[in-house]
């Protein structure tokens, strides 16, 4: 079947199968293989993107339910080569180890911060109850986003 | 994980989204915001060869107060319900248990219509709209009738909708007095292993449990003990008189009755505050 996409910007036309998932048009299709995939049933948040400005789990989505949508990846956050305030406080608040779980973290912010631009560390805390870091890196997680939310 | 191949057919309507079903029957499958479906179709557990998308029918996205009850399109995601103030003003148990849906992610697309026909007692708003005593509004080829909650979870995500028939409208009464959510689970996003959805005025109750059975489970002894005047120790030792709780990975079932009665405890009791 055919979709209409528009990925960080651009829109996309692209032939898929109805089965395909959000996730996978994205790094597959589109070749951005910024977002991740984790666990692979919408418990890791690894593959959190936005659809409409919403931060949704690009694992359990399918393209067709993007059709018409506006999505964007992590590769859609800076700017010119200027990274988005989330990723410099991250990259400031020492907020990944690994990095894996980095992609889907930054999305969820902004996510959080878009829905709510004060927030306190419970609120962000309970706010990113869908992004799991198995390094276990969320006090400065958390530390990044209050930063962010202060700029 | 991809789901096995399927076509897909998008509805524009409810009547719409019916006559398909009646077209393609054991075959089809409705997708709304696909947070159920979808993840039991990755893993095999359903595989439908037709999905049905109504996740476009945006007339079923409504939140409305309708005098005695508030009525909410079976179309409405989690995320619009906690933040309504409709609903937090006059069925705020509701408002707070979709609050505890999965995780924010989840809740931007999950609707409340797709929750309680996917039936999975593990789920939060099916007891909590058992606990609320709310009428879902199913519709099929001959129009739309009124199903209670009570009458509507018949097994393990079996309920009284008939294949050709979708949720259109869920009727919430309105409450008065105290109420409380109690969801006990090892991680914020999960299942609760056990969960109470209560609320209270004088001698009047109504408390529903997550995942003591196969069904959402109407905690019809305690509600009796509280009108006959026992006290809230009391009537928490019936917690799970109705029930017949799974063992799990996460719980025996002796576990999950010893669960239900001090989370029901500590449900009355911040339903009495």
């Amino acid at each position: 079947m055919k979709v209409t996409i528009t990925v960080n910007g651009k829109t996309h036309e692209s032939e898929v199968e109805p089965r395909t998932l959000l996730v996978q048009y994205v790094r597959d299709t589109l070749g951005l293989t910024g977002t991740n995939i984790g666990c692979d049933t919408s418990s890791c948040g690894a593959c959190t993107v936005h659809l409409n400005g919403e931060a949704v789990k690009s694992c359990t989505i399918l393209a067709a339910q993007a059709d018409g949508c506006a999505v964007t990846t992590i590769e859609g956050m800076s700017k010119g080569g200027v990274m988005h305030p989330m990723q410099q406080a991250f990259m400031e608040n020492h907020g990944l180890q690994c990095g894996f779980c980095t992609p889907g973290m930054v999305m969820a912010a902004v996510g959080l911060l878009n829905e709510n631009a004060n927030p306190t560390e419970d609120d962000i805390r309970i706010g990113l109850e869908g992004n799991l870091c198995r390094c276990t890196g969320y006090h400065n997680i958390v530390q990044s986003v209050l930063a962010a939310a202060k700029k | 994980m991809i789901p096995a191949q399927f076509d897909l057919k998008r509805a524009s309507s409810a009547a719409e989204a019916i006559s398909l079903i009646g077209e393609y029957g054991d075959e089809a499958k409705l997708l709304a915001g696909g947070h159920s479906l979808i993840p039991l179709m990755k893993l095999r557990l359903a595989q439908p060869s037709m999905l049905i998308d109504i996740g476009r029918i945006t007339d079923l996205s409504y939140i409305k107060d309708a005098g005695d009850h508030i009525a909410i399109g079976a179309l409405t995601r989690h995320m619009d319900i906690e933040k309504s103030d409709i609903v937090k003003q006059h069925v705020p148990l509701l408002a707070h248990a979709a609050g505890y849906v999965g995780d924010a992610q989840v809740r931007h697309r999950g609707t409340i219509g797709g929750s309680l026909a996917h039936a999975d007692s593990a789920s939060d708003l099916p007891a909590t709209t058992l606990a609320l005593g709310a009428t879902y509004v199913a519709q099929g080829p001959n129009g739309q009738r009124e199903i209670a909650a009570k009458d509507f979870y018949k097994g393990f995500l079996e309920s009284a909708l008939a294949p050709d028939e979708m949720l259109v409208e869920i009727r919430v009464p309105k409450t008065t007095g105290g109420w409380s959510f109690q969801k006990f689970n090892r991680r914020a996003q999960d299942w609760a292993i056990v969960g109470v959805a209560a609320w209270r005025n004088g001698k009047e109750s109504g408390v529903a449990l997550v995942n003591m059975g196969s069904t959402p489970i109407l905690a019809t002894s305690v509600s009796a003990a509280l009108a006959s005047g026992a006290s809230i120790a009391d009537a928490a030792e019936l917690a799970a008189a109705e029930a017949e709780p799974q063992s799990d990975l996460n719980a025996s079932s002796e576990y999950r009755a010893h669960l239900a009665k001090v989370l029901v405890r500590r449900a009355l009791e911040e339903s009495t505050k």
